[in-house]
């Protein structure tokens, strides 16, 4: 039987890349008053749900995910939480 | 002749521009829709400017598992021609047939502009019909034209004398090393954030990208 997961996935710059986004969003907290922030970096998060037989197989599914398409390893990282959702009685 | 074949994406848009010009240089043309997946009659396989798929996730990031992508990456391996023009070079660095990505402009900008680049070396037919550290202008149009790679990887491309233009004076977008341009270690994958096709007609100004069809043509007549 077929389990169901969810994966929340977060992919961030790598240190090395510049993000000027992120530079500009603090700029504008220190316009408000912030002025103890020290750095800040926009990134992505992503949700998404998946059947698999195991825990194991769906992290691997979701780690190949990352790797092929939703993260370019030349600029970014990610990495994901993996929480099974509800038992799945579909079709096997 | 050459047969000259243009990929066309959802969201493609400079598809038609570059046909124009090789149809102005007389050669066959047809244009290949991603769905497709048999372009062995093609000798020059060209991914043109545009925002494919909507650009959704990062630049060139779906698109790159379109159907007709393993026959561009087979046509590359083959050592046949393949250019990435301003996205169809996101495209291509993002499919692995050109090192580095494209990321956000420095300054954040959509920047349409033109701009002086410099002709690094005349030693691939790309850049044939040009001289040696010649100063062209060509129009640019992008917001996510600035080039990244790593250190050791710009060091390799460097050494292999992979940087074909480079931006003259100020560089728009923030790119390492002011680059432009870049071809694989082969030399016969090319990608350019600039856009050739759209200097190629005098009645649009300028003919400083019509050089880069025409090198490219005179190479491939040899090889027939």
């Amino acid at each position: 039987m077929k389990k169901k997961y969810q994966a929340k996935i977060f992919v961030t710059l790598r240190p090395s890349v510049l993000d000027p986004a992120g530079t500009a969003v603090q700029s504008g907290l220190k316009q408000l008053g912030y002025d103890n922030i020290e750095q800040l970096r926009i990134g992505k998060y992503m949700e998404l749900s998946l059947t698999a037989v195991d825990s194991e197989s769906a992290r691997q599914q979701v780690d190949q995910i990352c790797d092929r398409m939703l993260a370019n390893p030349v600029i970014e990282n990610y990495r994901f939480d993996l929480v099974e959702v509800e038992a799945f009685s579909g079709v096997s | 002749m050459t047969k000259f074949g243009v990929v066309v994406f959802p969201g493609s848009n400079c598809d038609r521009d570059v046909a124009y010009v090789t149809n102005l240089l007389g050669q066959p043309t047809r244009m290949v829709w991603h769905q497709e997946t048999d372009i062995a009659d093609l000798d020059v396989v060209i991914l043109p400017g545009g925002f494919s798929y909507g650009d959704y996730l990062r630049c060139g990031a779906i698109a790159q598992f379109s159907p007709v992508m393993p026959q561009v990456i087979a046509h590359a391996q083959k050592g046949k021609f393949v250019l990435g023009i301003c996205n169809g070079f996101q495209v291509l660095t993002e499919a692995g047939l050109l090192p580095g990505a494209l990321v956000r402009n420095r300054d954040l900008h959509f920047i349409c502009d033109r701009v002086r680049l410099k002709v690094e070396h005349n030693h691939l037919p790309w850049t044939q019909a040009y001289t040696s550290g010649q100063i062209i202008t060509l129009p640019i149009a992008h917001g996510e034209g600035q080039f990244y790679a790593d250190a050791a990887t710009l060091a390799e491309i460097e050494s292999h004398n992979q940087v074909l233009f480079r931006y003259v004076g100020d560089n728009p977008n923030g790119s390492a090393n002011d680059i432009a341009g870049i071809c694989n270690r082969e030399g016969n994958v090319l990608g350019m954030m600039p856009h050739p096709e759209r200097a190629a007609d005098s009645m649009l100004g300028s003919t400083d990208g019509l050089q880069l069809f025409q090198g490219l043509l005179a190479k491939v007549a040899t090889l027939v």
